[in-house]
């Protein structure tokens, strides 16, 4: 902007070199980037795209196999369907579940009660501590015998289930688990609530708007691109999950919790089918990549954008 | 996980409208209503603190109490050896060293790199910008997982496996495209009549990057800098593939060995070392005041 106008002001050459350098100096500036994506965004994904169609186990020089990858991947290998549909049930559970509990308390905590900080603070303080200890927290926690859990259901004469020992089990143990980092969609939740207008809760009141036409009529429109955006990432994020299922279970009891992600990593650092790890990459990307147009298709007219959409 | 907490800072909106004072007139009925709502946050925040409590109490009992049914919250006797013990039973501080050596280069390559391409998308014109601006919002749906083996090859290539610069050296690329975005979008909302005064004054491009946008754009660089510290500090399934010998393990990768003898964990210890290793992530929150 500002070189514009100093540069309109100049005689045609200058301001033809001064653009000039701008370009220049802009590539410049971004060269970190822009090396980056190629050497580690672009050049791979099409070195996994090829790699997809060959049968590649690090030791020996790849073997380009046509389809076959994708091929076994359809019709053989019963795990892919397992690990697809481990990640689906677990994202059913969680991103729900996520979605209203964090829109709840955000609600709850957004009606200028005493003491905001102070609790959204204890809401958010598990999600500081990820990765490995939470998942070696909770793998206590659910602990069949001495865990905490089914020690507190012993005290009301339940006996608890077996958690991460039980296939049925395993998959709610990590939907419990990852409730427990509801903090950082209640954060996000809390600041878009504090975002919405006084005004539009007025008006509504002046046309007689009780409490829930409010919400219905104001508080959900209003949320709904941060509500859209929550369950885009929760989608990705289910895809993705790795460590806590590699520390605690592996995968099992019998592969009941073989998440997407883990089966992957099986696959290229375990099994060292670095070729097939990659086919399983691209199908991953796609299921992502679907889900997310049906999500934005399926929810398209009712999201409200306060600065309007450009068509 | 890190994405998510985004949205939190740049929201635009961070005025308290609904705790405007003349809003705070209540009837017996919003009273009620308000003790109601207390009475759920009061009983949730209890259960997301057990979890928390029951850890630091466990890293506080004799090996034998962990397990005793029914629970015992208060440690008796409290046993604070668990903690030097804890610490010597494995090489704690040394993967902790290690841990702080990569975070710490992950934290400024990124925070560096990140505000260089920002500052670029934010300031200066150039053919291709927008088409380029448009690639760095499409990668942010990208799953690493589609760039994981060929990435892992690249570096078995450069022979860099069981060594630091897989973990450090990306980050010195930008970082992650979610940082320039961030930035990005702090720069833009400081005016422009900043970078003419600068220019008038005889600053050339960097100078007015280093000395008059950077120092501005603190609070954005913090932010970059935690989401950074802590995408790295936990980062375990880049550690795993990368590090192979012990003695260059992260402190993820060691926290696991306390585990690893399944039979025999100590469980006092393991909770020990657990709790000293969410120190650095939590302290980095308490300073910015984020929580």
């Amino acid at each position: 902007m500002s070189t514009a106008t100093l540069a309109s002001s100049t005689r045609p050459r200058r301001r033809n070199r001064l653009l000039m350098q701008e370009y220049i100096a802009f590539y410049l500036f971004a060269s970190p980037w822009l090396i980056g994506l190629v050497v580690f965004t672009i050049g791979p994904m099409i070195a996994s795209f090829l790699l997809s169609f060959a049968d590649y186990a690090v030791i020996v020089p790849p073997k380009w196999i046509g389809f076959q990858n994708y091929i076994e991947m359809f019709t053989d290998d019963k795990l892919v369907w397992q690990s697809l549909k481990v990640t689906l049930t677990y994202s059913l559970g969680a991103i729900p579940l996520t979605l209203i509990g964090s829109f709840l308390i955000a609600m709850l905590l957004n009606q200028g009660m005493k003491g905001v900080t102070i609790f959204r603070t204890i809401y958010y303080l598990p999600s500081v501590i990820s990765g490995i200890p939470v998942a070696i927290l909770w793998m206590w926690m659910l602990n069949p015998e001495f865990g905490l859990v089914n020690n507190i259901l012993h005290g009301f004469g339940i006996k608890g289930p077996q958690w991460f020992f039980s296939t049925t089990w395993v998959i709610p143990s990590f939907i419990l688990m990852s409730l427990w980092g509801i903090g950082v969609t209640m954060v996000i939740f809390l600041a878009g609530l504090q975002g919405i207008p006084a005004h539009l809760y007025e008006a509504a009141e002046i046309d007689g708007a009780g409490m829930w036409s409010k919400f219905l009529n104001v508080t959900l429109p209003m949320m709904s691109p941060i509500i859209l955006f929550n369950v885009v990432i929760g989608v990705i994020d289910s895809f993705q999950i790795f460590t806590p299922a590699f520390v605690i279970t592996t995968g099992g009891p019998a592969n009941a919790s073989l998440f997407y992600g883990l089966y992957l990593y099986n696959n290229a650092f375990k099994f060292f089918r670095m070729g097939y790890a990659a086919s399983l990459a691209w199908l991953m990307f796609l299921i992502i990549l679907i889900i997310t147009g049906l999500v934005f298709r399926l929810t398209g007219s009712f999201i409200y954008y306060e600065g309007g959409i450009r068509k | 996980m890190a994405t998510k907490e985004l949205i939190a800072p740049v929201n635009p909106h961070q005025q308290n409208w609904t705790t405007a004072p003349w809003l705070k007139r209540k009837s017996t009925q919003q009273n009620i209503r308000l003790w109601l709502s207390t009475l759920i946050i009061v009983a949730g925040a209890f259960l997301m603190l057990l979890p928390l409590f029951w850890m630091l109490s466990a890293s506080l009992k004799d090996e034998g109490d962990v397990f005793l049914i029914p629970i015992q919250w208060i440690p008796h006797p409290i046993v604070w050896q668990n903690y030097p013990d804890a610490l010597t039973f494995q090489p704690f501080f040394h993967y902790f060293g290690n841990s702080v050596f990569v975070t710490v280069l992950c934290v400024i390559g990124s925070v560096f790199t990140a505000s260089l391409v920002a500052f670029a998308f934010a300031r200066l014109r150039a053919p291709g910008k927008d088409f380029l601006f448009i690639v760095l919002i499409s990668t942010l749906m990208l799953p690493g997982e589609v760039t994981l083996v060929p990435v892992y090859l690249l570096f078995r290539n450069l022979n860099w496996l069981d060594s630091y610069l897989p973990l450090i050296v990306p980050s010195w690329f930008g970082g992650s495209a979610f940082y320039i975005f961030l930035l990005r979008q702090f720069f833009l909302t400081l005016p422009t009549e900043l970078d003419d005064a600068a220019k008038i004054d005889g600053a050339n491009l960097f100078t007015l990057y280093a000395r008059i946008l950077m120092p501005l754009a603190k609070p954005a660089l913090a932010s970059v800098a935690i989401f950074s510290f802590f995408g790295n500090w936990n980062n375990f399934q880049s550690a795993l593939i990368y590090l192979n010998t012990m003695e260059k393990y992260t402190l993820p990768l060691g926290l696991r060995l306390y585990l690893s003898s399944f039979g025999q964990t100590h469980f006092n210890y393991l909770m020990a070392a657990t709790v000293v290793s969410i120190i650095p992530p939590r302290s980095v929150t308490l300073s910015k005041g984020l929580c």
